[in-house]
């Protein structure tokens, strides 16, 4: 892996992601939504708060039903809490009218979903580039960051290929180009490789790992154990609620014990 | 895992000494499975005594050689193409699961969480020893990386499983389930009486500690 990695690093840094570590990009603070009212409502999620930091990625496991897409949707602005409050950057999102949070969304969050979500129309550097042609960058300048972008991903060659001449895990990488472009700098995951075989699979988890060390964040929601434990943190959700954290740590010599 | 068979397939490429064996199994294993020079020995001495390989003389250092024998080959090919059975002896998870979800008092969810979290820590674990092992692919990276998913895939599937185990307790208690099943009032005859022959009466009153006793 030591040689992917560095062709990353010698490819063109993301543009304008800082590197203070420490610093939370993005946080859930007694976030509740529910559905319907009276005897019918649903609760999907039940007073969650999480933060999230600059170089983490948070994995958000539960089964179908616990609320993990709900959390996503959420922190991504997609969708709004019934109560609690949502801060992206330092923003409180929760507070801003429809049309701020697009344009917050576009400039600071990437959404990486199953289906990858291509403009089949679009060539994968426009398909990149669109976000911040959306949000009113030249043409020129927007190609320019998208070029960056899909050079962080290792698919720059692939720039003027159409999705359906890609494959799976290609068409994956360029959703998370598209997740990292200009200034965008948390990827928010639903099962980023439910469509794809395990060993492509796990190359688009390196690839995001790798932008994420980098200097991005992230939160991936997954059903597998196998894929979170590419997080450093791990969060479990059932019925709505936090039920459980797992944080990375180190244990030596854990081959060593099947000897 | 067949030391015999993974040494004799070793063989089957060239003529080897010893040491030279060791070396190139653990090389190829990672590691994973260490050999003593005695074992090494001592399997060499059954295979030849089984005709499955022979002395070949000596290297230009005076190291003994052993070469492979035709129906040593033989038995590579058996080995290579026989399927490794699933060994269902032993579960030790398994089994502390099965026991403590029917024994009265014990938070059940409680020692699943402690599982999982360990699982999900080994997970981790392994997943950034892949990261950093070397991605240039040649046969030894390879198996190198086939031995840590392996072992990713067997934590996975204990995750699973586990995840699988909470639903199902979860459920059975939501359809007020009385899960827990106390020693039982009437013990089997038989069992080792702690001082003079006990009456049947003691029996019932068995202890925790006396029940361990039973055989």
């Amino acid at each position: 892996m030591s040689g992917s990695a560095h062709s990353a690093a010698n490819a063109q840094p993301i543009p304008a992601v800082r590197h203070d570590r420490d610093e939370i990009v993005l946080e859930l603070s007694s976030v509740s939504r529910s559905y319907g009212t009276g005897d019918t409502a649903v609760t999907a999620l039940d007073e969650v708060s999480l933060q999230l930091r600059r170089g983490e990625l948070v994995a958000i496991m539960g089964t179908s039903g616990s609320g993990k897409s709900t959390l996503l949707t959420i922190a991504g602005g997609l969708d709004r809490p019934t109560s609690g409050r949502v801060f992206v950057n330092g923003t409180q999102i929760t507070g801003l009218g429809a049309k701020k949070i697009a344009a917050l969304r576009r400039k600071t969050l990437g959404f990486v979903f199953q289906d990858y979500n291509l403009v089949p129309v679009l060539t994968a550097i426009e398909n990149v580039a669109l976000p911040l042609e959306l949000d009113g960058i030249s043409a020129r300048a927007a190609r320019r960051s998208a070029k960056y972008a899909l050079e962080a991903v290792g698919l720059l060659e692939l720039a003027n290929r159409y999705p359906d001449d890609m494959s799976g895990g290609q068409q994956q990488r360029v959703s998370i180009a598209r997740a990292i472009v200009g200034d965008r700098s948390i990827i928010l995951a639903d099962e980023p490789t439910g469509a794809l075989d395990s060993v492509t699979g796990e190359s688009v988890l390196s690839m995001m790992r790798q932008r994420i060390d980098s200097g991005a964040a992230g939160i991936l929601v997954t059903h597998d154990a196998r894929h979170a434990a590419w997080a450093d943190r791990i969060i479990y959700l059932r019925d709505g609620r936090i039920t459980d954290e797992t944080r990375a740590n180190t244990l030596d010599g854990i081959l060593a014990t099947g000897a | 895992m067949s030391i015999r068979d993974s040494l004799l397939a070793i063989l089957d490429q060239g003529p080897c000494y010893g040491y030279q064996l060791g070396y190139e199994f653990e090389m190829r294993t990672g590691g994973s499975v260490p050999l003593n020079t005695g074992q090494i020995y001592s399997t060499l001495e059954r295979l030849d005594a089984a005709g499955l390989i022979q002395s070949s003389g000596a290297d230009d250092e005076g190291r003994a050689l052993y070469t492979i024998t035709p129906a040593g080959r033989e038995d590579v090919q058996s080995w290579l193409s026989t399927p490794v059975p699933h060994d269902m002896r032993r579960n030790e998870l398994a089994t502390k699961l099965a026991l403590a979800v029917s024994l009265p008092g014990i938070d059940i969810a409680h020692v699943i969480q402690t599982q999982r979290h360990a699982a999900m820590n080994t997970l981790q674990e392994l997943t950034r020893l892949k990261r950093n092992s070397s991605s240039s692919v040649d046969g030894l990276d390879l198996g190198w990386s086939l031995l840590l998913d392996a072992h990713l895939f067997e934590v996975e599937a204990e995750v699973r499983w586990l995840d699988h185990c909470e639903t199902r307790i979860a459920r059975a208690i939501a359809e007020n389930v009385d899960l827990s099943v106390p020693l039982n009032p009437d013990p089997p005859k038989r069992g080792r009486p702690t001082r003079a022959p006990a009456s049947s009466a003691s029996h019932t009153n068995a202890t925790p500690k006396g029940a361990d006793n039973v055989r």
